[in-house]
Parts: structure tokens; sequence; C-alpha cells
């Protein structure tokens, strides 16, 4: 099957001298004269120092910046005196393409946007769209869905972590944090079938109920997946490179992160305990008993602090989500929305044409417009609906969290070090797919 | 067991009682209505959100006594965006979502724009710092200009895009240009392009260019302007 091929190196190569050494290629070629480096004569001339500022072009194509955003600074010496973001390197126009989709069509958009979020996603896409229809959901899928946003925070939190610890220097986190995302992704995979891009939710239900054994899996996470975070969180907080590079960094004041539209973790590490949530609950989640973190200087350690705590409370909140699971169906009972059953679509006429008029035209939700907003992991996600009762959205807005959050970085980093720049860049947990959309 | 239950006029019932028209409007409609007269077009309650339609002339004192006003306190700025439909005859609107953190309150404000009109509307980022990329790519998405913004420019896509505003109704799915055109101007594409005059500028690296370079950005801008121009 394979072919087999070998590769001859043969030392006379150019390139190569006769040790298998490089050859020092030459730098310039002026004409014939190929000037190579060890015959530049003397030294090189002593550069002109001048208090001239810098200009510094971070990404598009930097790990740092996490994905495709581009930041040019102008720096003076180290501090950076301004800061101008560049983004649009991944647009793809989502909210155009769901001007032509049916609601369900539109569902696996939603995963592309912020990916580490998937599953929290979807289920803020159909909390918008059931308002649209005027639709509820059972109790049983209220809880399911409480178990994905709680997931899907954990995910996007641990990845946030570990990426930003590998920013500042700490690898060891970072595979220890990832090795739990692959349980949730396991999880998750059992579930639905896919990993990242889940589409695990339709408008009035689920894709699938879960599996059997599938809550012993979750309990068996949640069990074991605080001692892992623990360990890790105790090689950071204390740590003094971890606090040296984060302490005292890209600090909001609570007015300023309120005016400038912060939202999420960002928000509340500058004091203010605005949570969806808590303030505008959906999904029931007043009903359940969790505390809102909140920080007191608004700097990169308060972010990482108040990420961890969310993480912890999220733990608490599946915990209850495992023991209230009611049993019964995961789909409304709704002919407009909800394809019959498989075996009866193949068998029944009535339920065949059902099928067929469902998937062909698409249900239809009444005119009128709506804007459901949901805690996720990076902040308050909204989705804004507008409906002229045909059977795919007149608009679809993505309220993007990070969007508004990157928005403020400008303000974060100047009069920072250009070290500091990666620091408070990791710390607003952008996401340049749902930036950019 | 959340069956869906319907009125007698066929709309549904949710089980969350959140009627489709009718339900209790946010207290501040009434508030602006009495404060603002003929500047308050009308408001109405959709799925339990009250939106309320204002001159546009009025939107920024609209804004600023809702984020100013110790009863309302409106003081975050969700979102800015806008809203174009199908049928052609019926305006743009520019919609701002404001949230009440206080007193946990939710606001649509709209303002309706003739499509034969000039799209414009005040820029509220004197008020909320945070308007700045919302307002940034409404301008990019719809052409809609936000006066008094102080540096209105393409957001998410560059600067030198020729092809209109991707989310107005009369924009193709697929783009103005057919993909072998977008593939050559792709192709064609001068990568020195990409960085505006005032990106070089603000560290005088725009001096230290060499010579041809320099003369081919002058010469670029120019012609941009004489193109706008016309």
């Amino acid at each position: 099957m394979s072919a087999r091929r070998t590769i001859e190196v043969a030392l006379g190569t150019s390139g190569l001298d006769a040790q298998g050494q490089p050859l020092r290629a030459p730098l310039v070629t002026q004409g014939a004269a190929a000037v190579a480096l060890d015959r530049v004569p003397g030294p090189a001339p002593e550069p002109e120092l001048e208090a001239d500022h810098m200009l510094i072009k971070i990404g598009p194509q930097h790990p740092a910046t996490h994905g495709v955003l581009r930041l040019v600074l102008e720096l003076d010496g180290e501090t950076v005196v301004r800061c101008i973001p560049h983004i649009g390197y991944l647009h793809c126009g989502f909210e155009k393409i769901g001007e032509y989709r049916q609601y369900n069509q539109i569902i696996p958009w939603t995963d592309r946007e912020d990916y580490l979020n998937s599953p929290g996603n979807n289920v803020a896409f159909v909390l918008g769209a059931e308002r649209l229809f005027g639709v509820g959901m059972t109790d049983r899928t209220k809880v399911l869905r409480v178990m994905l946003m709680e997931l899907s925070r954990i995910i996007s939190h641990l990845v946030w972590l570990g990426t930003t610890s590998v920013d500042i220097g700490a690898f060891t986190p970072f595979l220890w944090l990832y090795q739990e995302r692959e349980n949730v992704y396991n999880l998750l995979e059992a579930w639905v079938g896919a990993r990242l891009t889940t589409t695990a939710t339709r408008v009035g239900g689920m894709a699938a109920d879960i599996p059997d054994g599938w809550l012993d899996g979750l309990k068996g996470f949640v069990k074991n997946f605080p001692k892992t975070l623990e360990e890790s969180v105790r090689m950071l907080e204390t740590n003094a490179i971890w606090a040296g590079r984060t302490v005292g960094l890209g600090a909001m004041s609570a007015p300023e992160a309120v005016n400038a539209g912060l939202s999420g973790p960002m928000l509340r590490a500058s004091g203010v305990a605005y949570d969806v949530r808590k303030d505008f609950p959906y999904l029931d989640y007043e009903t359940y008993d969790f505390d809102v973190p909140v920080g007191t200087q608004g700097d990169v350690y308060d972010r990482f602090l108040v990420r961890v705590e969310e993480m912890r409370q999220s733990v608490r909140i599946l915990e209850q989500a495992v023991r209230r699971l009611p049993d019964g169906p995961v789909n409304i009972d709704d002919p407009r929305l909800i394809l019959p059953p498989k075996h009866k679509a193949t068998s029944e006429m009535e339920s065949m044409i059902h099928h067929f008029k469902l998937v062909m035209e698409g249900p239809r939700p009444p005119a009128g417009e709506c804007y459901v907003a949901v805690e996720s992991p990076k902040g308050e996600k909204g989705y804004y609906f507008v409906s002229d009762g045909t059977s795919k959205p007149v608009r679809w807005r993505i309220r993007p969290p990070s969007f508004v959050n990157l928005s403020a970085i400008p303000k974060m980093v100047e009069g920072h070090l250009l070290s500091d720049v990666i620091a408070i860049n990791a710390s607003i947990d952008i996401v340049m797919g749902e930036i950019d959309r | 067991m959340a069956a869906v239950a319907s009125d007698s006029n066929g709309a549904p019932i949710t089980p969350s009682n959140v009627p489709h028209s009718g339900a209790a409007a946010n207290p501040t409609a009434a508030v602006l209505a009495a404060r603002f007269g003929d500047a308050v077009i009308r408001s109405e309650v959709i799925w339990g959100e009250t939106t309320v339609f204002v001159t546009r002339e009025a939107l920024h004192a609209v804004i600023r006594f809702l984020h100013d006003d110790p009863g309302e306190r409106y003081d975050y700025l969700v979102d800015v965006t806008a809203v174009e439909y199908r049928d052609g005859a019926r305006p743009i609107e520019v919609v701002w979502h404001l949230r009440a953190l206080g007193h946990r309150r939710f606001l649509r404000l709209k303002v309706e724009l003739p499509k034969r009109g000039p799209l414009w509307v005040p820029s509220v980022i004197d008020i909320y710092s945070g308007a700045d990329w919302l307002e940034r790519e409404c301008f990019d998405m719809f052409g809609i200009r936000f006066e008094g913004h102080p540096d209105l420019r393409r957001l998410l896509l560059w600067e030198q895009y020729k092809e209109g505003y991707p989310l107005r109704k009369d924009f193709p799915l697929r783009g103005r240009f057919s993909r072998s055109e977008q593939l050559k101007q792709a192709l064609a594409a001068d990568p020195e392009a990409r960085y505006s005059m005032e990106e070089l500028s603000i560290a005088d690296a725009f001096h230290s260019l060499p010579q041809d370079m320099r003369a081919r950005l002058a010469e670029r801008s120019a012609h941009d302007e004489r193109e706008e121009g016309e």
C-alpha cells in the first residue's frame, strides 16, 4: 500500500561543505559580486539610537494572539504608548448566511463561532429560537441543557487556563488541564457523537437523549475534576513568576468596565457582580445554588481567580443537575417543530408528509423579534432574532462577548510593557471565530 | 411535560407565560414618552421586551438621559446593530440594546431610517466607550454612518473592500463579484495596501520608507480620495 521511498543525501550538494556543514550563504547579491557574511570588513556601524518610537506588529500569525488577531503597537522603549487592534481575518459572514437558513439549520454555524463553547452556543441559540417560536422545553431538557452549559463553561475555562499558562511560561498545567478537557469531550462524544462541533440541541428539544450510563461518566468527572483543577491552581496561585506576570496588569475599574461593555469574568474581576444567570435567569438558574465570584482589582490575576472559582461553581451546579434530572421526553410535543419518529416516517403516509414538509419548508415562527442572552464563558452572549413570519430569520445577530471585551484592549495595554501585552491579551479569553464571525 | 398550548387566535402561549404581545411594558417607555414628547414615535412590547422608537435627532439626548438619570441608570450598552427587512418598503432600523444593571431592566431603542434618505445616526461613543467597535461593525456591514464617531473605518472587512455592505438585502450571498473576479482581485492585491497611512504615520515610519514606496503610497491615497469624491 505504501510506496517505499528512499531519500539520498549527497554530501556534495550545493549548500553543504565537504564536512556536511551548511555553507554560509551570501546575504546580498550585487551583480556578479556576492557579498558573503565573513567578507564584511570591520565592525558593523553602531545603530543611531534616538528617542524615537518604534512600531511593532504582533500577529496575525502569532501563537500568543490566540488566533488571527493583529496588534499594531507603538513602543517607547519597551512601554506601549498606543495599541491598534485589527480583526476580521476569520470573517465568514455567519449572520448573512443565517438569513438563508432555517432555524435548525443555523445551529451547526453556532458551533463554529465560539468553538470552545459549542454546546453552550447551541443551547443559547435554541433558547432564542424557542422564545421566537413561543414554545418551551421539557423539564428533562432544561436540566440537560444546564449540564451542557456548565460542561462547556468548564472546557472553555480549561483551554483558557492552559493556553494562558503556556503564554506566561508554565507548561505543566496545560497538559493536566487538557487531559480533563479530553474527558469532557469523551462525554460529549458519547452523547451527541461529535467532540468539538456538537450541534447538540434542536429547536424544542435535543438532538438526542443521553445514552445509558452517561450520568455515571458525568459523576466520575465531577468527582475527579476538582482534584486536577486544584493541583493546577496550586501550581499557579502562589507562584512568584505567575503572580509577577499577572498582578496589577491591565486593570479596569468597575465604572470603566461597565462603560466599555465588558462582560463575564472580565467584568466580574473588576468588582461588578453581573452574571446573566443571576440577573436575567434562564433555564431555571435561579433555582440552583451557586455563587458569583467577584474580583477587587480587575487585573489579570483577578481574572484568573474569577475563572478558577467559576469552574468550581460549575462543578457545584453539575452536582445539583445530576441529582435533579427527571425522567421524561426530551422533545416537546409540538408537531410544528418536532419531526415524527423515524420508524413512522418510513411506514405511515401522514408522518412522511409531515416529515417532508417540516424539512423542506421549515417551521415558521410568528413575526416578531427577541434578544436572548446567556452567560457564556466569555461573557454575555446574546442572539437577536428578527422574523417576518417566514421560515428563515430576517436578521440573526450574534452579540459576541469577546468582541466587546477585546475592543477595550487599547485601554488595558497602554502604559504596560510589551511582554505584558501577551498576558493581558491572554486574560481577555478571546476566540477569534466569535469575534470575526 | 411542556406541551404547547395556543389561544383562540392560534398564537402560542409559552410555558414561562411570556405572551407574543401585550406583556407589561418596561416603565421606562412611559417615562421617555412623557419627557421627550414627539421625539418618541411609539413603543411596543414583543415577547416581553419593550421597544421604543425614537427620532434620530433625539436619539443622543434620549440615551444621554437614560444613562445619566438616577431613576433609569441604563449604564450598560449591550449591542448596536441594524435590521433591514426583506420588504423593500420598510425602513432600515438601527437597534440599540441597553441594560440597567442596577434595576435589572432591558430596553431596546430603535431609529428608523428611510432607505432613500441618508443613512446616518448619531454616535453614542461619548456616552458608552464600548460603542466603538459595535458602531464600526454596523457601518462596515450596513453602511450606516455614526456621526461623531472619531474613527469610523471598516472593521471586519478591509479598507479597500469595494463590493459594498454585506448585510444589506441587495447584497447577494456569494458577493457581488464572481468567484474568478474575487480571486483575481485577491491575487492582484498589493500587500502594502493593508497598511493604512494613519498606521504607518503613528511612528513616523512613513518617512523612513524607501522613496519609491512612499511615492506609491501617496499616489494610492490620492487615488482613493479622488474616487471617494466622485
